[in-house]
């Protein structure tokens, strides 16, 4: 019974000597070709999130920040009610004083007027001081600050033109409430009826410091935050569940030992590596491979100049100079004694 | 040619290839000759000695002989000259790095700007060699005074792409070689070079390497006229200026004109190898056209190194338009007379087979041999008239090139090849007619059709290729993708449907007609009638079905759980259902899981030729008729179409009197068109609900869109329902005029007409405006494929490339080329993707993926 088993598990085993990386690019690769360039609105997210072929594109880019980051926020306490979630959402939006408040400039006498608007800062819930001494906070030597119920001038003598409009425009982008970058939350329900926000930025390491936020389930679509907060296995998984979700969306129906092969390849060396030119290709240990991709003359130049050694243990390599290469049947030799 | 034994092939391997810069010595070493003549060939058309087509360096011109080696245009490999530069030149290529010398080290005593502490500790520390220098370089920066001799160190600058200035003082070569040929062996090292192979100061040229002639041949026009290549040209260029400068130093000419011809020199030299570095004109050719020198040869997709060395030409192809053949095994691709009497397959001559190959030799007939090959290599055309006398030399050791012949093995392949599935192994079958026949069933991984596509054979030469097509490439091999772990070689189109009437309850065929079915799929066993006298379809299907075959499996068609949907195979048997594509391509992968790949591919073979006789018997087709609503029907659709457009207005009143709800996160308009898209878009599937009742069941244009054989419903809806909504960039038609899409609405009008939606249908036709609003979208399709097909052909280049090398070891653990681990155990459980069987999706999940928490 066990040998029986055991047969049955060998058959089921990868062939040794098998290209399983050139399978993963074709598996990968192929349906390339029949994915839409559109972007899609995931369930209840309001931005548009590159899905599809951009969206792979970008994943296997190692891009240091999506297009759109979009957030999912689960929550520790398994509220029933909408409006619970709803208050925390509005908790985590970011609000800017451009925002809740309108700015004019007047050059002329070099002032800028910040009209606070109170209806704005009831509905989400800020104090008029507490901006006001955010406001003075932001402000640099020589600018003097007078005010008067919801109205703050700005007065800036000794500034110029210039200086006086960088002024107003870091005062729009004024952080006042919330959770920096997130912005657009949306509460859905998944489907085990959950609450849970989705909102559009990332910025994890903030989001956790809010009690509410269940820092085991929330995650990003940014790997590379992913990498910084958890790490490189982490990351790893990270790829390996958007790609998966990216062909899943898409109706690409391939495997995840694929995947895990990219992602795998991706982060072996502790870090995100990006596949191109910059990354996997590029620190390939053969110059022939290498120069065969792209920039050829770069890398030939530089093998020269350090005397490098292609010790030809790729595929690339071989073809180029016209040898078997080193995958499946090219791997294995066969000697016969011919018997007289 | 010479016959190469395959023995001899073995011998030679290369095991690494080191890249080193040359030496001057090494240069001299290498150089068959000097050049001193800045000129080709003389008047009667022979090589002038000295020049760059001297003999020395090999031979172009079949006749004469290299005076190197002796050898042949074929024999000779071309041997390497050289040009002794008068005064020496920066290697344009190699700037970048002797800037980095001269920045970090001193320009009196040549050591590295720190002390050898400092030295010792970046040394210390772990890091790549690129690391390490750009670590030292970010130290030395700051360095104003050399801490070995106390010079003052100047500021060093590099103007693109071979100047350099101390501080504003202009650096010869001459002082630049000076200053790298300071530095010592240890600071080399230190730096990450082996001084042993690669001197900076080597970088600096006072000898230059002249390619031998193969490498630069020069065409002779057909007026006579020789023209040379553009390498050529350079290097006349480069050794005229030479002289020049050598003249002028003789003559002692000012140090003004002496530093203007140098600088000429090294333009030339600068060119010759790059000529399109930038900050510096290209040297154009006569015509205006800029020469292609060292660099442009090497570069780019048609440069050598893609074009010439990953892409190889071959021999023994052919090429011709692939069309249908509904009787030919998908192991099997026909080949036209034409094509097969051209394609050779060598067979060596042994004692056992020597009767054999000379009668190939004598025979009239095709297959016969037309070429063979004498042990010590030589090959001759086998002629009428020289037949008998070749027939009484044949002997073991001889080789024939035999025509192609029924059964023999190619390699099929369509472009853009893909995935592996692009290049698969059939056998031959010769056939009359011009073009390559194949069957249906293979059209999805090659991902052809019959609308003109070409395709490509290739004929294996030796055995070993012979043997490797066979066992891992025959299309029967490829049935499962290993994409998937599904099967991909599969019936498609009228084969589906002639399995769905074939499964139907109520079909039985006659004996007669039984026996014709049976008898197309090489069955020829008649099985006892199982409905009275007449024999039920699912009877016929069962005989292509193995024995052992037990699956059940759950179709789409009927109600879920009844008997239509539920297809039950009991020994071979087939109980109950209605096939459809699903089920075909699970009873395949069934197949191919229990009873192996043979009869997989007897069994779409079978259903091929089955389905088709039945679909020629019993017919279905769609006409007109087909996509005809009834009144009602129509009555329907409006009603559907029209409560959509109401409540659009509906969804535009409240915009403008802004009662409205806001979606979260939306502006007010954005609500607005979310909202409309959605029920706009929304009527196409409630359209496609009253088709199917309206149409019927047994509507042959809803049939085969439900069994998978032909269409949707989506087809169905837009040519007899409503083409609906149309979509640029993920929106309602917006763009045109300003505020409006077309100068038929008014401004800023947001209903569903004005904005791209059309209430016709495809039989109807389309008022104008429609059309218009059609082909804003379509068109905006097209584009996008254009673009994506180049966006993810870059991308499947760039993750081919980067995994290229990775494969499974013995211990199943995923490595690199050079041995690096990629994954401990291939994607986690060590399985094959192609041999999970995936009725059961969860069963697939493999372990040691982490499930997320």
């Amino acid at each position: 019974m066990v040998t029986k088993i055991n047969k049955g598990k060998n058959e089921l085993m990868v062939t040794p000597g098998e290209g399983v990386g050139i399978m993963t690019a074709h598996s990968l690769g192929e349906p390339g070709t029949q994915m839409t360039m559109r972007t899609f609105h995931l369930p209840g997210v309001v931005e548009m999130v590159p899905t599809g072929l951009p969206r792979l594109i970008e994943i296997v880019d190692a891009k240091k920040k999506p297009k759109k980051p979009i957030v999912t926020v689960y929550l520790k306490e398994r509220y029933k009610d909408k409006k619970k979630v709803e208050e925390i959402a509005m908790k985590i939006d970011e609000v800017l004083l451009e925002n809740v408040a309108r700015f004019s400039e007047d050059f002329k006498k070099k002032q800028v007027m910040i009209t606070i608007d109170k209806k704005a800062l009831e509905e989400r819930n800020l104090g008029l001081v507490e901006i006001k001494k955010k406001i003075m906070g932001e402000l640099e030597s020589g600018i003097k600050m007078k005010h008067q119920r919801e109205r703050v001038l700005l007065i800036a003598k000794d500034l110029q033109l210039r200086m006086l409009r960088k002024l107003t425009n870091k005062l729009k982008a004024l952080h006042v409430a919330g959770v920096k970058d997130i912005t657009k939350p949306v509460v859905t329900q998944d489907e085990n009826g959950e609450w849970l926000i989705i909102a559009g930025g990332s910025n994890l390491t903030d989001l956790f410091k809010i009690p509410e936020v269940d820092p085991k389930k929330s995650t990003t679509n940014d790997i590379m935050e992913i990498y910084k907060l958890f790490g490189i296995e982490a990351a790893r998984n990270s790829i390996l569940e958007e790609i998966h979700t990216t062909m899943k969306i898409q109706g690409a129906d391939v495997d995840i030992r694929h995947i895990c092969l990219l992602a795998d390849g991706m982060t072996a060396d502790g870090e995100i590596v990006s596949v191109g030119r910059h990354g996997l290709s590029g620190k390939k240990p053969s110059v022939l491979a290498r120069a065969a991709f792209e920039e050829t003359v770069k890398h030939l130049v530089n093998s020269a100049i350090h005397g490098e050694e292609d010790k030809l243990n790729g595929v690339t390599e071989n073809i180029l100079i016209g040898q078997p290469v080193p995958l499946g049947t090219g791997l294995v030799k066969l000697t016969m004694k011919p018997q007289k | 040619m010479a016959m190469l034994d395959e023995n001899d092939i073995l011998e030679k391997h290369i095991n690494k290839i080191k890249f080193t810069l040359f030496s001057p010595e090494m240069i001299r070493k290498m150089s068959a000759v000097k050049l001193f003549v800045a000129d080709t060939y003389n008047d009667d058309g022979y090589p002038i000695e000295g020049g760059f087509a001297d003999l020395r360096m090999g031979v172009i011109d079949p006749g004469l002989r290299c005076k190197t080696c002796g050898g042949s245009v074929r024999s000779c490999p071309g041997h390497f000259g050289s040009i002794e530069l008068i005064r020496p030149v920066i290697h344009p290529e190699f700037a970048p790095m002797i800037y980095m010398f001269l920045k970090s080290t001193c320009h009196s005593c040549g050591k590295t700007l720190l002390t050898n502490d400092e030295i010792n500790e970046i040394k210390g520390e772990l890091m790549t060699r690129d690391e390490l220098v750009s670590s030292i370089m970010s130290k030395v920066k700051k360095v104003k005074k050399c801490p070995h001799c106390a010079a003052e160190q100047k500021e060093i600058k590099f103007e693109k792409p071979t100047t350099f200035y101390e501080e504003d003082r202009l650096l010869l070569p001459t002082e630049v070689r000076d200053r790298l040929a300071k530095i010592s062996d240890e600071d080399l090292r230190n730096l990450g070079f082996d001084p042993e192979y690669s001197r900076p100061e080597w970088a600096v040229l006072t000898t230059l390497l002249v390619p031998p002639v193969n490498v630069r041949p020069s065409i002779t026009l057909e007026s006579g006229e020789r023209s040379e290549d553009d390498l050529t040209h350079k290097l006349v260029e480069i050794i005229r200026i030479n002289q020049r400068l050598e003249s002028n130093i003789n003559a002692g000419a000012p140090q003004l004109i002496i530093e203007d011809l140098w600088e000429l020199l090294q333009y030339h030299v600068t060119t010759y190898f790059d000529n399109e570095s930038p900050n510096i004109p290209a040297a154009r050719h006569r015509s205006g056209r800029p020469l292609k020198t060292l660099s442009q040869r090497l570069k780019g997709k048609e440069g050598r190194f893609r074009y010439n060395l990953s892409g190889k030409r071959v021999n023994f192809s052919a090429r011709t338009v692939v069309s249908p053949d509904g009787c030919i095994s998908i192991n099997e691709v026909g080949i036209p007379e034409y094509i097969a009497s051209e394609l050779t397959v060598p067979i060596k001559i042994t004692d056992w087979n020597l009767e054999e190959c000379k009668n190939l030799v004598k025979s009239e007939e095709k297959p016969k041999a037309v070429y063979v090959t004498t042990p010590d290599g030589r090959r001759r055309k086998i002629t009428d008239t020289n037949k008998e006398e070749i027939i009484t030399e044949l002997a073991a050791g001889w080789t024939i090139e035999r025509q192609l012949k029924d059964g023999d093995i190619v390699l099929f392949n369509r472009y853009p090849s893909l995935h592996r599935m692009s290049i698969m192994a059939h056998r031959t079958k010769i056939l009359p007619g011009k073009t390559f026949r194949v069957s249906p069933s293979v059209t999805a991984p090659y991902n052809a059709d019959f609308d003109g596509d070409e395709m490509n054979i290739h004929v294996p030469q030796r055995e070993e290729a012979r043997a490797e097509a066979e066992n891992l490439m025959l299309v029967e091999d490829q049935i499962i993708s290993p994409r998937h772990g599904h099967a991909i070689v599969a019936p498609t189109e009228d084969h589906i449907t002639g399995a769905y009437l074939l499964s139907l309850d109520e079909t039985s065929f006659s004996k007669n007609e039984t026996s014709d079915l049976l008898s197309m799929a090489g069955i020829n066993e008649l099985p006892k009638p199982d409905m009275k006298d007449r024999y039920s379809g699912k009877l016929i299907l069962s005989q292509l079905l193995p024995k052992n075959l037990n699956i059940k499996i759950e179709s789409k068609i009927g109600k879920k759980g009844s008997a239509k949907s539920t297809i039950e195979i009991k020994n071979g048997q087939m109980i109950s259902g209605y096939l459809e594509k699903k089920s075909l391509y699970n009873i395949i992968e069934a197949i191919v899981l229990y009873s192996g790949t043979a009869q997989a591919r007897d069994f779409i073979d079978g259903i091929g030729k089955i389905g088709g006789e039945v679909i020629t018997r019993k017919g279905m087709t769609v006409s007109l008729k087909d996509y005809t609503t009834s009144d009602e029907g129509k009555k329907k659709i409006k009603q559907i179409v029209d409560n959509a457009e109401k409540q659009v207005n509906v969804y535009i009143m409240q915009y403008k009197n802004k009662t409205l709800e806001r979606e979260p996160g939306k502006s007010l308009k954005e609500t607005l068109e979310s909202k409309s898209s959605q029920t706009l878009g929304g009527i196409r599937s409630n359209i496609g609900k009253i088709l199917e009742e309206d149409l019927g069941q047994d509507n042959k244009a809803i049939v085969i869109a439900k069994i998978g054989a032909r269409g949707s419903i989506i087809n169905v809806t837009q040519m007899s329902g409503a083409i609906s909504q149309q979509v640029v960039r993920e929106k309602r038609l917006h763009r045109g005029y300003r505020y409006r899409t077309l100068s038929h609405f008014k401004q800023k009008d947001l209903t569903a007409t004005a904005r791209g939606f059309i209430k016709s249908n495809f039989l109807d036709g389309l008022n104008p405006i429609e059309y218009v609003f059609q082909s804003m979208s379509a068109r905006e399709s097209i584009v996008n494929t254009a673009i994506r097909t180049a966006r993810s052909g870059y991308m499947q280049r760039r993750i081919m490339n980067a995994l290229q090398d990775l494969v499974v070891k013995d211990d199943y653990s995923v490595r690199d080329g050079s041995g690096k681990i990629i994954e401990t155990v291939y994607g986690g459980d060590g399985r094959d993707t192609m041999k999970i069987k995936k009725i059961n999706e969860e069963l697939s999940t493999p372990v040691g993926v982490p499930e997320r928490e």
